[in-house]
């Protein structure tokens, strides 16, 4: 056995960007750390939250003898798809009564998105997708491994730290027919900026008549206005029309469901027997690669989705978790105004959901980790739920002393 | 601006066929198929043979004790949450599943020489693990048994790997067509892939002596070739969690490295929860560190990270002495269940005289028995039996009972003497 490894030659990754983020911010032993990378939900107190009603509905899934742990159906649990589907598209939407729309269980957003493209490079004739520029650092990963070529398309502007919405407009009037475009159905990630509903209504105009994909990748519904249904309005736009379209969901963040790994997977189809179809080759792409989803996350959604008690139980506390972001958005803007910081801070209070595009630069976002222990992905995007009332004050001091410091 | 009413907006927008009008539909999974058409069947009697899970002896799905105990310890525990796991899952439940397929005691472990990562039972590890080679290893293709399990090309097909067989079951002796095998992989190309099964060889029960394991490793390691190791049933075979090990154990004492997909699904019966992990035991710690980075990057653009509830329960139980006994004494009696199940039908069908040499249903081992019935044979059975298995013959003895074993004994007496 004296040969060298077979994998001798292998290469170190680097650090997943944004994970990394987490990974630096645990090795730091200052008390004063504070770790704005990851989008998870905190609380005041700067803790993470299980939600009263998911710990509730777990309470009554393990206590219940009567459960079991087979297999789910490749698809995942039937209820939870039924329900997840009416929960994005809306109860009465046409689409679900007119059984025109597939949804499998998949593993959280990103699971979705994977199967949805995967499915694409498979049977779509246009293997292209553009995709926004910035958007979240693992979409182009995603789409790359599914075998889709990935374009992206103007969507962020630097200067007015809002909607290129010309140049959003040009790019996609100039991408081929039949192209796939990813749209963040709300709270845009990393940069919160996200279209009105008139700025929508032209987007889904153009696409419709360039006959564009909508794929829609949505995992801040009810996180970033606080209303489910409010959150939904661009997909169910597009649904409205009669047209086609893709759509994954993520119960990560307004259900704190995190790591048990729950979303789905819904592809709005022209007819009943189309949908039937897609569903049969969706079978196809999940079954080599992990045969069938996860029993419990999905169990806890449909449990909480189809009690009605529950039901309203989840939307009060998912209120309060996006009012307490749209409040520390307040705050910090305030404390950099009577701060004196330069520059224009209102995109703070004009972006959406759970981050805030700063603008800050690369460096001046090392020289708030190595001074001030504040830790962001190095595009300058923080997430807001990581903030409270005790903390402000310190990254009104950091951020102050990052564009204010000469060099 | 005006927006357009939603009458022009309906007519104006969206005419024309569905993008996806030419999508064809694809065909049931057959082992689905017979699940399906078992639970359309009305009959009283109707059997269900197809499964790949236990059952006990009422035929009803089976939560572990133990599995129960922990969920509601894990329930109690109010300062668990619910954040993501790192990319490469829970770290404990790495640790202890390293140990379980290694030996706690295992050099390569103790030389961190092994990176092991949480994935989705054994079908994400056989994945992951696939993908990994595609983009990592200079060789691209893999050896199945012939036969195995259904799934196995799938993954290996969806890394974009090639596939060829080796020999593995003698449809004469119902056992192992061991010569074959080694004339196989004796020409398999330098560095191919050979995926190899643990033990309670899937769907045919048969496993190689523990001789014929060091034969089998001799030859792996002169020809170079890549052992990836699918870990399904340790202690379904014999209730020995370290016995049942011996054959991976075999081709890591040596020195070498291999890849090992471990899943949880059976022998704990954690089958919905997901709960699995890809070891890749490595020459040195510096090339098991960057076979993890990269390992991240497989993973990362397809779920993220993985679920917490199953590899918590696993985690639980496998960290506790005595909830660990408490589980190795289940896995005793599941087992046991089916060694009696298995001679019951022996006798049985010795009892009714049935043509042929029936052997090989106790010498095969683990949750099935390849009965060497054909597919019309099969067909017969589930027609005028109501007696469900997959088409090549495969029994699950687990969905078996004391109770039931007669009119199975019936079903295959009357398959096999009838006039065709």
């Amino acid at each position: 056995m004296d040969s060298s490894s077979v994998f001798a030659n292998i290469v170190r990754a680097p650090e997943d960007a944004i994970l990394g983020v987490t990974v630096a911010y645990n090795k730091d032993s200052s008390p004063d750390k504070l770790n704005l990378g990851v989008g998870a939900y905190r609380t005041e107190e700067g803790k993470p939250l299980v939600l009263k009603v998911v710990r509730r509905a777990e309470q009554m899934l393990v206590n219940d003898n009567s459960r079991v742990k087979e297999y789910l159906p490749i698809v995942g649990l039937a209820d939870f798809n039924k329900l997840s589907a009416k929960l994005i598209f809306g109860a009465d939407s046409p689409a679900i009564q007119e059984n025109r729309v597939t949804t499998v269980q998949c593993l959280s957003g990103t699971g979705s998105l994977r199967v949805g493209a995967e499915f694409l490079a498979r049977h779509y004739h246009q293997l292209t997708i553009y995709i926004p520029n910035p958007t979240w650092g693992n979409h182009t990963k995603i789409f790359g491994l599914a075998g889709l070529s990935v374009k992206a398309y103007r969507y962020y502007d630097p200067a007015t730290r809002g909607l290129d919405f010309q140049g959003l407009l040009e790019d996609l009037g100039a991408a081929p027919s039949g192209s796939i475009v990813l749209l963040h159905a709300c709270a845009h990630n990393p940069t919160g900026v996200d279209p009105t509903i008139e700025q929508w209504e032209q987007i889904r105009q153009l696409m419709r008549s360039k006959g564009l994909l909508p794929f829609f990748d949505s995992a801040y519904q009810g996180f970033a206005s606080g209303n489910l249904d409010a959150d939904a309005g661009s997909v169910r736009m597009f649904v409205a029309d009669g047209g086609e379209c893709l759509a994954a969901q993520s119960y990560a963040k307004n259900m704190g469901l995190y790591g048990e790994r729950v979303g789905a997977l819904s592809i709005v189809c022209k007819t009943a027997d189309v949908a039937s179809r897609v569903e049969s080759q969706l079978k196809l792409v999940i079954r080599p690669m992990y045969s069938n989803p996860p029993i419990h996350g999905a169990s806890i959604v449909a449990t909480i989705l189809k009690d009605r008690d529950m039901y309203n139980e989840w939307t009060v506390e998912l209120k309060a978790m996006a009012d307490r972001i749209i409040s520390m958005r307040q705050q910090l803007f305030d404390s950099l105004s009577a701060r004196g910081t330069p520059g224009d801070w209102s995109h703070i209070i004009k972006q959406i959901g759970m981050f805030t595009f700063t603008g800050l630069n690369t460096k001046q976002v090392a020289f708030m980790t190595k001074e001030y222990h504040i830790y962001m992905t190095s595009d300058g995007r923080i997430s807001m739920a990581g903030l409270s009332s005790r903390t402000v004050p310190h990254l009104t001091e950091a951020i102050h002393a990052a564009v204010t410091r000469s060099g | 601006m005006e927006s357009l009413s939603t009458k022009e907006k309906t007519s104006k927008d969206c005419n024309g066929d569905s993008v996806f009008e030419n999508v064809v539909r694809a065909p049931d999974v057959p082992v689905y198929a017979v699940m399906v058409a078992y639970s359309k069947d009305p009959s009283p009697v109707k059997l269900n043979l197809g499964i790949g899970v236990y059952r006990t002896e009422d035929g009803k799905p089976h939560v572990l004790n133990v599995v129960r105990r922990a969920e509601k310890l894990l329930l109690d525990d109010v300062s668990a949450t619910k954040e993501y796991l790192p990319i490469t899952g829970m770290a404990e439940f790495n640790k202890l599943s390293a140990q379980l397929v290694f030996g706690a005691d295992s050099p390569a472990i103790k030389e961190n020489r092994v990176t092991t990562v949480q994935c989705l039972a054994g079908c994400g590890s056989l994945r992951t693990g696939a993908d990994f080679l595609a983009k990592h290893y200079h060789q691209h293709t893999v050896y199945l048994s012939q036969p195995t399990y259904g799934n196995h090309p799938n993954f290996f097909l969806a890394a974009g790997l090639t596939l060829k067989t080796y020999r593995y079951y003698d449809p004469i002796t119902r056992g192992l067509d061991f010569q074959g095998m080694l004339d196989d992989l004796g020409s398999a190309p330098s560095g191919a892939i050979v995926l190899f099964q643990v033990c309670s060889h899937n769907p045919t029960g048969v496993d190689p002596t523990l001789h014929q394991w060091e034969q089998i490793s001799q030859l792996v390691r002169s020809k170079g070739l890549l052992p990836f190791f699918d870990n399904a049933y340790q202690g379904i075979v014999s209730g020995s969690l370290d016995m049942d090990a011996q054959s991976v154990r075999m081709f890591v004492t040596d020195g070498g490295e291999c890849l090992v997909a471990h899943s949880y699904s059976k022998i704990m019966g954690l089958y919905g929860e997901r709960v699995g992990a890809l070891s890749i035991v490595c020459k040195t710690a510096d090339v098991a560190s960057r076979v993890e980075s990269q390992l991240k990057l497989v993973i990362r653009p397809m779920y993220s990270n993985p679920p917490i509830h199953g590899a918590a329960i696993v985690t639980a139980i496998l960290k506790d002495r005595e909830m660990f006994d408490e589980w190795t004494v289940e896995l005793k009696a599941m087992i046991n269940r089916i060694i009696h199940l298995r001679q019951q039908l022996l006798d049985a069908l010795r009892d009714r005289g049935t043509p042929g040499d029936w052997s090989h249903i106790t010498k095969q081992v683990g949750m099935y028995t390849f009965s060497g019935l054909n597919a019309e044979q099969v067909a017969f059975m589930a027609e005028e039996y109501h007696i469900y298995m997959s088409s090549d013959g495969r029994i699950n003895m687990a969905g078996l009972s004391a109770k039931t074993v007669p009119y199975l004994a019936d079903a295959i007496h009357s398959a096999v003497t009838r006039s065709v």
